[in-house]
């Protein structure tokens, strides 16, 4: 399993997984995107790039969130494949692969105004990577 | 928790809080937050450095994310502090009810085709776009000037920012503190109403409660209404997000010591924080001028699906206000007049009679404040008190506050549809996607009556009128 949802009142609480960090990273966009629009709609017809750098796992991941929130929010840029996440010490680089959102094609559910910090946790469980969080919707 | 009366309930004051919290609500509400956290973020809040008497929550509290949703704090000017969190991500978030002259006989035949006018020439949805480009220019102005702006335009009349909280303008707001990522935000989506829990909708009046005040309102029994709940769209979300982060990094040069990261905060006399509150201002202003121009599009509407004229339709904006927000207000603390930067999130402001800064109108009700509740539900329009003046720094609850998850909702809601249950009790219901009605389904939030019964019964406000849905537009 990628990531599946934990119940929140107001918001969208989310459990991401990955079997390494950049795992976690590249699921942790799949299911932005996921919960956003219907993913089989979109094709991988150009890249985009962002990078993201924290002081923490928590820092980093809220930081690499928002990034990701600005492709779709600020450019219109909806991603579907997301197998291109490299980390190197306190930084992340995403090439992620799209298109643009065209209101005619794609299909969006809901919007995610932000990603907050409210029970922010990313660690290593024996399962493997684990992060907890909270969208504002 | 201890029981303090029928209404009340408190957290005392342990630990690192700085002051106790009070609860306003019922045993059957409170049972409805039972397994969620949002009494524990009562008490985070009084954490937060300069809380003035108490952390307070009013009868729609539900969990949010660093406040609770229905949280009310103020904060010392000089010891204390304001925090992005403690506003939200969609600043001055909002209601405005416009009255209209239409009765529910009139409207009844004609609301399928009302409701697909409103859909189909007002923006909403997911990624909606307005209809203008705003210049860099227009929109430093749209962040100054805010409804004025709207008005200025040709959206509107001068009476509709007399009955707008602040004239539908925050003073202090400042564009240089805005960043380029929210300008590109806001530059597309102003006029736009948004999705989620966004609506406009028609209503009508169903019960008066206050005849008295009712008649200054100018609410009449069968009487249409269209309420219209709406924020400051991307830009909100952008200032807010981008003030977290500065003020995440802040709290730790200070060495602030917080229960919850989302609780970032600034000192509210110190540059951070006059930051925030200049960038928060412009946030406010764009969705006040938003609200104008959606009300607007309502009146265009309104007029061509019933080919009458303004002075026919006698449409009249009753009041606009915001339920997301943190201002300087002077206040009564122990019997002393004192300005304090008072934070609502998912709270409105309800002045009492006799308040210096209420337009002539409104002089003797007090302040009209605007709860709407899910889409089955309506609304009710009450009134401020001199209690919630003297005790809640003159606020009151918002809503009617979630009560399912929007997981649980998504998942009571598979096979049934929502729409047609709706219209089967005469409310016309259109969205941009099914996923939003469910998750916006009635029974997703709680009983609105419940919530305007604790409210009206702890004093904090009067109830003035009961509005039904007959139709509304979701994004």
């Amino acid at each position: 399993m990628r990531y599946q949802l934990f119940p929140h009142t107001a918001d969208l609480g989310v459990l991401i997984y990955g079997a390494s960090v950049a795992e976690l990273f590249s699921h942790a966009a799949f299911a932005v995107f996921d919960l956003m629009t219907e993913l089989r709609l979109v094709a991988p017809k150009r890249e985009m790039t962002i990078q993201a750098e924290g002081l923490s796992w928590e820092d980093l991941l809220v930081n690499y969130l928002r990034e990701i929130l600005y492709l779709y929010q600020g450019r219109g840029f909806l991603a579907c494949d997301f197998s291109r996440v490299t980390l190197e010490e306190t930084m992340v680089t995403a090439q992620f692969r799209g298109e643009m959102f065209d209101s005619r094609r794609h299909r969006m559910f809901r919007e995610i105004k932000a990603v907050t910090y409210h029970q922010l946790a990313v660690g290593l469980s024996p399962s493997g990577w684990e992060a907890r969080v909270l969208f504002d919707v | 928790m201890q029981r303090i009366d029928e209404c009340r309930w408190l957290i005392p004051q342990e630990g690192q809080m700085k002051a106790p919290g009070i609860i306003y609500s019922s045993e059957e509400l409170l049972r409805s937050m039972a397994g969620d956290e949002s009494i524990k973020q009562v008490a985070n809040v009084a954490h937060l450095p300069g809380i003035v008497k108490y952390s307070l929550a009013m009868p729609d509290m539900h969990w949010g994310y660093g406040f609770p949703i229905g949280g009310v704090a103020a904060f010392d000017m000089h010891s204390g502090v304001v925090s992005p969190g403690g506003v939200g991500y969609d600043i001055n978030c909002g209601c405005r009810l416009m009255l209209t002259n239409l009765t529910r006989k009139e409207v009844k035949p004609l609301i399928s085709q009302l409701v697909t006018a409103l859909f189909q020439n007002i923006p909403s949805g997911v990624g909606s776009r307005g209809r203008l480009k705003l210049s860099l220019k227009e929109e430093q102005e749209v962040l100054v000037s805010g409804a004025r702006w709207a008005v200025k335009q040709g959206y509107g009349a001068e009476a509709d920012l007399d009955a707008t909280e602040d004239g539908g303008a925050m003073a202090a707001a400042d564009p240089e503190k805005i960043s380029p990522r929210a300008l590109e935000r806001g530059r597309e989506q102003l006029g736009t109403l948004g999705s989620g829990n966004h609506f406009i909708e028609v209503e009508v009046v169903e019960e008066i409660f206050d005849e008295t005040i009712a008649g200054v309102f100018g609410l009449v029994p069968d009487q249409v209404a269209v309420m219209i709940h709406s924020g400051s769209r991307g830009l909100g979300y952008q200032v807010c997000d981008d003030s977290l982060a500065k003020m995440v990094k802040h709290v730790q040069k200070l060495g602030l010591a917080l229960p919850d990261r989302q609780l970032a905060c600034a000192y509210i006399d110190s540059p951070e924080g006059r930051d925030y509150l200049a960038a928060m201002a412009c946030a406010a202003n764009y969705a006040w001028a938003n609200r104008q121009m959606l009300m607007h599009w309502t009146r265009e509407n309104i007029m061509k699906v019933f080919n009458k004229s303004p002075r026919q339709l006698g449409m009249r904006l009753l009041y606009d206000v915001c339920h997301n927000i943190a201002k300087l207000e002077t206040l009564p603390v122990d019997g002393k007049e004192q300005t304090l930067c008072v934070h609502r999130k998912g709270a409105t402001r309800a002045l009492p009679p006799g308040h210096r800064d209420l337009p002539s109108l409104y002089r003797q009700t007090g302040q009209p404040v605007l709860i709407p509740g899910d889409m089955g539900s309506g609304s009710y329009v009450m009134a401020g008190t001199d209690q919630a003046y003297q005790e809640t720094f003159a606020s009151t609850c918002h809503g009617a506050g979630r009560l399912l998850s929007r997981t649980q909702a998504m998942k009571d809601g598979r096979g049934r549809f929502v729409t047609q249950e709706l219209a089967a009790q005469g409310i016309i219901v259109m969205a941009g996607g099914k996923e939003t009605i469910r998750e916006e389904m009635p029974g997703a939030y709680k009983d609105l009556d419940l919530v305007a019964d604790v409210v009206a019964r702890a004093g904090i406000s009067k109830k003035v009128a009961r509005l039904r849905p007959l139709g509304c537009i979701k994004g």
